[in-house]
């Protein structure tokens, strides 16, 4: 066991290319491996900006939205044919969400940052609202089909569930290398420097501000594919998409796997997303039951889920 | 908007006040808790509720008004010293983060709870006979159960000032809320206090929830959208300020009213923009500290 | 006897006796209709409301022997008002229990994002809540069926009513989403074809329950009638404050619907006098024998009457039946099929039929009152049945508006 969590924590790329390419046959239903891949994504994203770099962010519903809508809009406003534009369309919009809230809400710290953060995804929430020709407003976007998916020689079709998730499951998995690359570059050790003590990186002349904004932009980027992923998989983007519940649930998903971890952000949401699944049909307060677990957790496993088992795992080890 | 008149801005200004009033009462007791203990109370909104339900019950069982009045703060009161004692207590020394999530997940149980308990319909209560009518005010009718509200709060807000201006232990919260970290190197058995300061914050919650309750209506997800506005408050005011949380109050309460005249459909983002407008020009808000939870 | 082996035989006997039950409990012949609603959160004693109506057509289905020889079962979800959640619980009903029909959905998005999901599958969907868009292009597929009323209906039903009856200055009060703006607009376009006017309209956004900021400038501006478009809580909010500024005094109150949850919650005081349209009232049992069988059935189980909004639900359940044994086969495009070449039908309140091109459900709505304290002849009587609106495809957009040649 804990050469298995070792080897995890060694080669995460490769461990979640094994755990994931099964997924769906481990789980009760496929479309649930689908929802925990996406989520899991968005969680990743998070969890680049809090727990490796320490920023919390209230907002991030606004990247996963953006990424939701430009994508969503792409296929069902402008008729975008082609699979890969669409999908280029969403996360770029997110980045570009990221680059201009980022700058604005990096130039206050703690609390007021992540403030602020939700301040201005609820006004894309406001926007969104209100531009009701372009997103569906409270309605929400509808009519967005899914192309197939067009390779050099070959139409896949992505109309099954299963076809589907093997399709996210690449670009997740791509995903995941990129964060992998990112952390372990000189970069992303000057990220975790930041989340140790940001004004001792700056006294070692590195730039603060502008290592965060990178930060915050790349998390975007993550959140946006997520989002823009989720929007082929329902055929809606729900307005909600943009609204401070879903910047909470990212939260939570993320603290519940562990922070600051690799595979947190994966825990996190698996564990979220079944318990919701299988709680709710049995009992109609699954909300408390939820809560409670939720609120054992952090009194007893602080690291979260994952974040605890390694902790155990290496204390062990000494 | 042409026949805007001052008699109806004058009138909105007064229904701005109340407002304020009921966000002052829930930003001051989250302003306490964060400020001593750098506690981020999510739960602020469900123990909002608890007032009204509280305050339900106990018209229903005593049929007074006055007394449900104060006794449900009281009852809230204790429930927060238990939250305290037994819960948030284990957080001390963690990452700030961890009371945050806690209250959250308190947040779901309690509101879910209560549904379980109480029923998925909300309650009627109604203001006593005494507060039911209307008030020429000169430029327009008034509801009294509404000018009673700012009375209330504004004697509450006069006490708590007194108690933390001319006691011991007001003179503690108040180095606390500045410093925590000196009052703790000075020597003071912080435990007492926090519990005294989360007991007094939860109580003006269930203040503020008891007495929302005859004008908005009492069901469990009251308190959801609430909170959010109250940690704009907060915000707004800055982080650990009394005042900062009165002013902020007061403006906010205001913003939304005049909005609501003036351009209904930007009530709701209003608050965040000024806000945002705020945190722009103030890095700590209207009177914050800088330091404090960054 | 050995007390181990008593217990190990006594264990294994009593399982082999409840393997049958287990057998029959997991329904392996069973039909299966997923029902998702938001069981959590504000709307939750609706959808309490629509999973007990369920639960009677079940049940009563059921005991004459189910369909095609096979029981039904309803199996709910929780969809928590997102449509997000809907479409998830939608997905997991059809690929995980296999499910063939899908009835449910409150609020109109939910609704929208379930029948995404429903249409992808190819399962039939029968919606039970208000919406303008479900039976219409682009939303609508073949197998889109809304059982319920919608904006458009309703509006122009009690539009039109209280505008030869109460008046026709109107002041709009009106949430500021689809459903509150639909009714806004409906509303509006009746009282000027009526030849009356809207002296103004209030937007509102959708769960901020403060309107003392509206209420002097609508007193100011004496309308006859004031409507009030406010969903859920807000209803009780608004209603409070409004009778607090003293509104009903000066003018009458009406709104687009009543529900029965609400009426509880807020009380004959608050809604005493208060107009509004409603698809169902159990007090229509005196008069209808559909009615009393629904209301007889529901009491008995569950002993409160039925609302409002549970009795879509029992229709839809009946109708997915109906359609099973019209077409012989439990398979979404034969039923759908039976269904729109039978289209008549009458469950619970009279004569409804679908519309062939838009799947629609016309049927039978009435003008309703708040009902006096002291005229109340029980805790649940809480309305005045006022007028019958018959049911006419007048009343909704014509095929072509809704997007079908």
């Amino acid at each position: 066991m804990r050469a298995l969590t070792g080897w995890i924590g060694g080669h995460p790329v490769l461990a979640f290319l094994v755990v994931f390419a099964v997924f769906p046959f481990l789980v009760p239903y496929k479309a649930l491996a689908t929802q925990v891949l996406i989520y899991g994504l968005f969680a990743l994203g998070f969890n680049l900006l809090y727990g490796y770099t320490g920023l919390l962010s209230f907002g991030h519903a606004a990247y996963w939205g953006l990424g939701a809508y430009g994508t969503g809009i792409a296929l069902a406003k402008l008729q975008v044919g082609s699979l890969w534009l669409a999908l280029l369309a969403g996360p770029a919009l997110a980045v570009v969400g990221g680059v201009v809230i980022g700058f604005l809400c990096l130039r206050r710290r703690g609390i007021y940052f992540a403030m602020l953060t939700l301040a201005f995804a609820q006004l894309l929430y406001f926007v969104g609202f209100h531009l009701a020709d372009v997103t569906g407003g409270d309605d929400g976007l509808r009519g967005i089909s899914v192309p197939p998916l067009v390779l050099p020689g070959v139409r896949i079709p992505l109309d099954t569930s299963l076809a589907f998730y093997y399709f996210a499951f690449a670009l997740v998995a791509l995903a995941v290398a990129g964060l992998k690359r990112i952390l372990d570059s000189p970069f992303g050790a000057v990220l975790q420097a930041i989340r140790e003590n940001s004004d001792r990186a700056v006294a070692c002349g590195y730039d603060a501000t502008r290592v965060k904004h990178l930060s915050f932009v790349f998390s975007a980027l993550f959140a946006g594919l997520a989002g823009a992923l989720d929007a082929l998989r329902l055929n809606v983007v729900p307005i909600e998409s943009l609204y401070w519940s879903t910047s909470g649930q990212v939260v939570i998903m993320t603290l519940l796997g562990g922070a600051g971890t690799f595979f947190g952000p994966f825990v996190g949401a698996a564990t979220w997303l079944v318990l919701e699944d299988r709680l709710a049909v049995f009992t109609e307060s699954w909300p408390l039951v939820v809560g409670a677990i939720f609120m054992a957790f952090v009194l007893f496993l602080p690291k979260g889920i994952w974040g605890t088992l390694l902790a155990r795992l290496e204390g062990a080890a000494r | 908007m042409a026949d805007l008149t001052l008699a109806t801005l004058a009138a909105q200004v007064f229904t701005g006040l109340v407002l304020g009033m009921i966000l002052v009462l829930l930003a001051i007791g989250l302003s306490l808790i964060f400020g001593l203990m750098t506690v981020v109370n999510f739960a602020h909104g469900s123990l909002y509720m608890l007032g009204a339900y509280f305050g339900f019950f106990l018209v229903a069982y005593t049929k007074s008004f006055w007394l449900a009045l104060v006794v449900a703060p009281m009852l809230v009161g204790v429930f927060g010293l238990l939250v305290e004692r037994f819960l948030v207590r284990r957080l001390y020394g963690r990452s700030i983060d961890d009371p945050l999530l806690l209250t959250f997940g308190l947040s779901l149980v309690l509101v879910e709870a209560v549904r379980l308990v109480w029923g998925k319909i909300g309650l009627t209560l109604d203001p006593p006979p005494a507060l039911a009518g209307v008030v020429n005010l000169g430029f327009t009718y008034f509801p009294l159960y509404r000018l009673f509200v700012i009375g209330v709060t504004v004697v509450v807000l006069v006490a708590l000032l007194l108690f933390l201006e001319k006691t011991n232990v007001g003179l503690i919260i108040r180095a606390g809320s500045r410093d925590p970290v000196m009052v703790r190197a000075l020597g003071f058995d912080l435990g007492r206090v926090w519990l005294l300061v989360f007991g007094i914050g939860t109580a003006l919650a269930g203040l503020a929830g008891i007495l929302a309750g005859p004008m908005r209506g009492v069901y469990a997800e009251m308190g959801v959208t609430i909170v959010i506005e109250s940690f704009v408050v907060v915000v707004v005011g800055g982080m650990g300020s009394l005042p900062g949380a009165i002013v902020a109050g007061l403006v906010i309460g205001q913003v939304v009213s005049l909005t609501t005249l003036f351009a209904p459909k930007f009530a709701e983002i209003m608050v965040f923009i000024v806000m945002a407008l705020v945190l722009l020009v103030r890095p700590s808000g209207l009177f914050g500290e800088a330091g404090l939870m960054e | 006897m050995h007390r181990r082996s008593f217990l190990v035989t006594g264990t294994a006997a009593a399982a082999g006796l409840a393997f049958p039950a287990v057998l029959r409990a997991q329904g392996g012949d069973a039909i299966k209709i997923g029902f998702p609603g938001p069981t959590t959160g504000p709307f939750g004693a609706l959808a309490k409301d629509q999973q007990q109506g369920a639960v009677v057509a079940m049940e009563e289905i059921n005991a004459k022997g189910g369909v095609l020889g096979r029981k039904l079962e309803v199996l709910f979800r929780d969809d928590q008002l997102k449509p997000a959640v809907g479409a998830q619980r939608t997905k997991e009903l059809i690929e995980n229990e296999k499910c063939e029909f899908i009835v449910g959905g409150l609020a109109a998005h939910v609704q929208m994002a379930i029948n995404e999901q429903t249409k992808k599958a190819g399962k039939l969907f029968i919606s039970v809540s208000q919406s303008d868009e479900i039976s219409a292009k682009p939303d609508a597929g073949p197998l889109t069926f809304h059982e319920a009323l919608n904006p458009t209906i309703t509006g122009r039903a009690v539009a039109a009513w209280i505008a030869q009856n109460l008046g026709k200055k109107w002041w709009i009060v009106y949430a500021d989403y689809a459903w509150g703006k639909q009714n806004n607009a409906v509303f509006s376009e009746v009282v000027k074809k009526q030849g009356g006017t809207v002296l103004g309209a209030t937007p509102y956004p959708l769960g901020n329950a403060e309107f003392s900021a509206h209420l002097p400038k609508i007193v100011a501006a004496k309308p006859e009638v004031l409507i009030a478009v406010t969903p859920g809580a807000d209803d009780i909010a608004f209603l409070k404050q409004a009778a607090s500024f003293g509104l009903k005094k000066e003018m009458k109150i009406a709104q687009p619907l009543h529900w029965l949850p609400y009426l509880k919650e807020g009380g004959p005081d608050l809604y005493a006098d208060i107009y509004a349209g409603i698809n169902f009232s159990w007090q229509l049992e005196d008069s209808i024998p559909e009615a009393k069988n629904y209301v007889s059935l529901y009491r008995k189980k569950y002993n409160e009457p039925p609302g409002d909004y549970g009795a879509y639900a029992y229709s839809a359940i009946h109708e997915v039946a109906r359609g099973i044994a019209l077409a012989k086969a439990v398979n979404s495009d034969a039923v759908a099929a039976a269904l729109i070449a039978n289209p008549a039908y009458n469950h619970y309140k009279g004569k409804q039929w679908w519309r062939a091109c838009d799947r629609k459900s016309f049927q039978d709505l009435w003008i309703v009152k708040g009902r006096d304290r002291s005229k109340m002849k029980g805790e649940w009587d809480f309305l005045d049945i006022v007028q019958k609106v018959a049911a006419s495809e007048e009343l909704d957009r014509t095929c072509k508006e809704k997007g079908f040649a």
